[in-house]
């Protein structure tokens, strides 16, 4: 995966050299000005703008248990997921009522089940609750309220995560540096047909 | 007593929007010396500060998503990224739809226009499509033959830069063609299922270059045609035609113009183009000898229906009553397919042209006794594109769960799906129509358009040969078909709403005669997709482009003789 990240960061530079020549000082000023809003985007212990200590802290273990890290990658913590959902929900009163009621109906369901607040459970505790409304099958009254936040909840740190440089490079999507002549590696092409109905020619 | 502003120079043209039409007619009649006014709703277009084009979705904070997650609620009328170009609504200037009527009205409102983010898909009409009635009694044929048009098409594509293979389908006519990219493995794939069906798979039409044409670099394959290029190396009227027109010095441009009404004379002449300037929001009027409406199709019928006066109480050129009549958009209808040949394809660049590669044109167009009248072409999505907000939506709703099993699902499935887009061709009704809505004005004082739309059996069966034809092709690449339930599109929402000033050699069953010029006013003129007949099965831009080109050497020889 680090081989990956480096040869993409590789092209990346090759390609930012060979736009150099086309892009104007005030196309090149945009770029710069992108990536010193990531800059300042990072650095230093996050402070919620929305959620209060606790609720940060279950959104936290939430995003957590929905995108965890791997043998393959960091998780939707590392990815930011948990800043992402926080600043929309300062931004949106209505996001933010469907994240605080969703948190507040995960600890009472959790207290009710375990006799412990969601964040403050067992990792057994926390996806027992999480198999129960991780599935549209298993609607009912009760669970209802916890399904449909939890499709937020799924959606919401699956775009987070996968939006990320760690969840680009976990896809290995290559993209974003330009070619100067558009090429498909033979290989590709060999595996697709070996693999399809039509076979290898 | 009160006076509007006028200008005191009076322009030989002003053209009155700045996309596919309007960019043409500027870049004609500029090239030739012709002094050219050129009115834009919007503001000035500044590629450098407003294209998104290279950035990650992680150099904004919200992802793309924008403040407040406005996506997740609807309220994003276009992607982040896109090219800022337009909307479906616009504060301050609505339009209605009559009751039960589902339209949707995309307005671009800057320099460009829509062809700043639009699918530089570029597709000649067929000899048929000229004589729909002839062929199969429906509709009506227009006033000109493809042998006509083909010249145009011939400068059109030279001029702009289109892709493409000589193939010699009757449906597809071939043009001047630069080399086009070679296909990604999906494109590879679905090629396979067609030959197999006896479908055609061909190299797509595009207007993007691969070989560097008047100054502009060719393609840099970043698949972010829709942002708007940098290198203007895909087509668009803002960098293609207009800056290069700014520099003969024989083009002004006025933009934040909102165009109300033409102000005519006793003799049937326009005199003058009344604007709001959106910036002192007061009115002007610039003076004119002759005047091109190139708004897009329904902006250009509200001019005219608006422009009312004792002597045209239906508004101007509307003698025949049909301004507004023969509405159309493009029948839409897409399904994806999951193909597990191409999960754990070894991973690569393939983000390649903003769009496709490989399309299929119609390939049924001599077939006797089909369900349906006309035909559609199919676009082919798939690879790996870059990710985005919602990208993964599907694989969510499809898996549910959470935690590694969800990662490894997306991980796996991730580049193995591949999308088809019918595009079919909507026969003109007489339920589909758009007229002035007599109880509401925009914020400018301007009355608004009220929408009226219907598809008939003929779309809606043409819809139900997409699902079985896609079905197939998907199927036959040992695929599965993930979202069965779709329909047809909502009226307006492919994009291609054209036919409401139509052209034609009757005055009494057209608005415009077969040079776009107006049958009742002799010294207006259309240019954007307003004078279109039909709406053939194929993306209109490129007609424009050349029915355009036309209007603007024929308007240039009768301005030379004296005749407007």
């Amino acid at each position: 995966m680090s081989e990956d990240f480096s040869r993409r960061q590789m092209l990346q530079q090759a390609a930012f050299g060979a736009f150099a020549g086309v892009l104007s000082a005030e196309a090149a000023q945009h770029v710069h000005h992108a990536v010193a809003q990531e800059k300042r985007a990072a650095g230093g212990p996050y402070k919620p703008k929305y959620f209060n200590a606790h609720e940060w802290r279950t959104l936290v273990r939430l995003t957590d248990l929905i995108i965890p890290s791997d043998e393959h990658s960091p998780g939707a913590v590392a990815a930011g997921a948990p800043e992402f959902i926080d600043l929309l929900c300062s931004q949106n009163a209505q996001l933010a009522a469907i994240y605080t009621g969703g948190l507040a109906w995960l600890d009472r369901e959790a207290v009710r089940r375990h006799g412990k607040q969601f964040a403050d459970a067992t990792p057994e505790q926390q996806t027992a609750l999480l198999d129960l409304i991780a599935y549209r099958k298993n609607h009912s009254p009760e669970l209802g309220p916890g399904i449909r936040f939890f499709e937020w909840a799924r959606k919401m740190t699956v775009d987070a995560y996968y939006t990320s440089k760690v969840g680009i490079a976990d896809l290995g999507y290559k993209g974003n540096v330009g070619m100067t002549e558009f090429k498909i590696p033979d290989e590709a092409i060999r595996y697709a047909l070996k693999r399809s109905p039509f076979g290898a020619d | 007593m009160f006076q509007v502003r006028r200008s005191p120079k009076v322009y030989d043209v002003v053209v009155v929007g700045s996309g596919a039409g309007g960019g043409t007619v500027a870049h004609v009649l500029t090239a030739m010396g012709i002094e050219v006014a050129l009115l834009e709703a919007g503001p000035m277009l500044n590629p450098a500060r407003d294209f998104k084009e290279h950035m990650w979705p992680y150099q904004v904070d919200h992802r793309g998503a924008g403040e407040g997650g406005a996506w997740y609620f609807g309220r994003q009328q276009w992607g982040y990224f896109n090219a800022p170009n337009g909307y479906w609504e616009i504060e301050g200037e609505p339009y209605t739809t009559a009751p039960d009527t589902s339209f949707r009205w995309f307005r671009s409102r800057i320099l460009g226009g829509r062809t700043n983010h639009y699918g530089r898909i570029s597709l000649r009409f067929a000899d048929y499509d000229f004589k729909p009635y002839s062929t199969d009694g429906l509709g009506t044929d227009w006033p000109i033959t493809y042998e006509e048009l083909a010249p145009y098409y011939d400068k059109a594509e030279a001029f702009i830069g289109v892709t493409g293979t000589k193939e010699g389908i009757r449906s597809a006519p071939d043009g001047v063609f630069q080399p086009p990219p070679p296909p990604r493995v999906h494109e590879i794939l679905v090629k396979k299922a067609c030959d197999k069906l006896g479908i055609p798979c061909i190299p797509a039409r595009m207007a993007i270059l691969t070989r560097p044409l008047h100054g502009r670099v060719a393609c840099h394959y970043c698949g972010q045609c829709g942002r708007g290029c940098i290198t203007a190396s895909n087509y668009s009227s803002s960098q293609v035609q207009i800056f290069p027109a700014l520099k003969t010095g024989k083009l002004t441009l006025i933009t934040e113009a909102m165009v109300r009404e033409l102000i005519a004379d006793s003799e049937a002449r326009v005199t003058a183009v009344s604007y709001i300037d959106k910036r002192s929001r007061s009115e002007r009027q610039i003076r004119c000898r002759t005047v091109v409406l190139a708004a897009s199709a329904c902006e250009s019928a509200r001019i005219l229906l608006n422009s009312r006066s004792p002597r045209f109480p239906n508004g101007l050129a509307n003698s025949s009553g049909l301004v507004g009549r023969f509405l159309t958009d493009t029948v839409g209808f897409s399904l994806t397919g999951h193909i597990p040949a191409l999960e754990g394809l070894p991973r690569h660049d393939c983000d390649g042209f903003g769009g496709m590669h490989m399309y299929i044109p119609w390939w049924l167009w001599d077939k006797k006794n089909k369900e349906f009248p006309r035909g559609y072409h199919i676009e082919i999505g798939g690879g790996f594109g870059m990710p985005g907000i919602g990208s993964f939506h599907g694989a969510c709703r499809r898996h549910e769960g959470y935690g590694r099993a969800l990662k490894e699902a997306i991980r796996r499935e991730y580049g193995s799906f591949v999308h088809l887009a019918g595009r079919g061709e909507m026969i003109p009704n007489e339920y589909t129509y758009c007229e002035i809505d007599p109880n509401v004005v925009d914020r400018w004082g301007i009355p608004v358009l009220r929408f009226h739309f219907r598809w008939s059996e003929h779309e809606l069966k043409m819809v139900e040969h997409m699902r079985q034809t896609f079905t197939e092709i998907i199927e036959t690449m040992g695929g599965k078909v993930v979202n069965a339930d779709r329909g047809i599109s909502t009226g307006g929402t492919i994009i291609h709403e054209l036919g409401t000033i139509r052209m034609g050699d009757d005055p009494k069953s057209s608005a415009l005669n077969r040079y776009c010029q107006a049958h009742d006013v002799k010294n207006l003129f259309v240019a954007d997709a307003a004078p279109f007949v039909s709406n053939p099965d194929k993306n209109p831009t490129l007609t424009i482009n050349a029915l355009a080109w036309r209007t603007a050497e024929y308007l240039a020889e009768e301005l030379r003789k004296g005749n407007v």
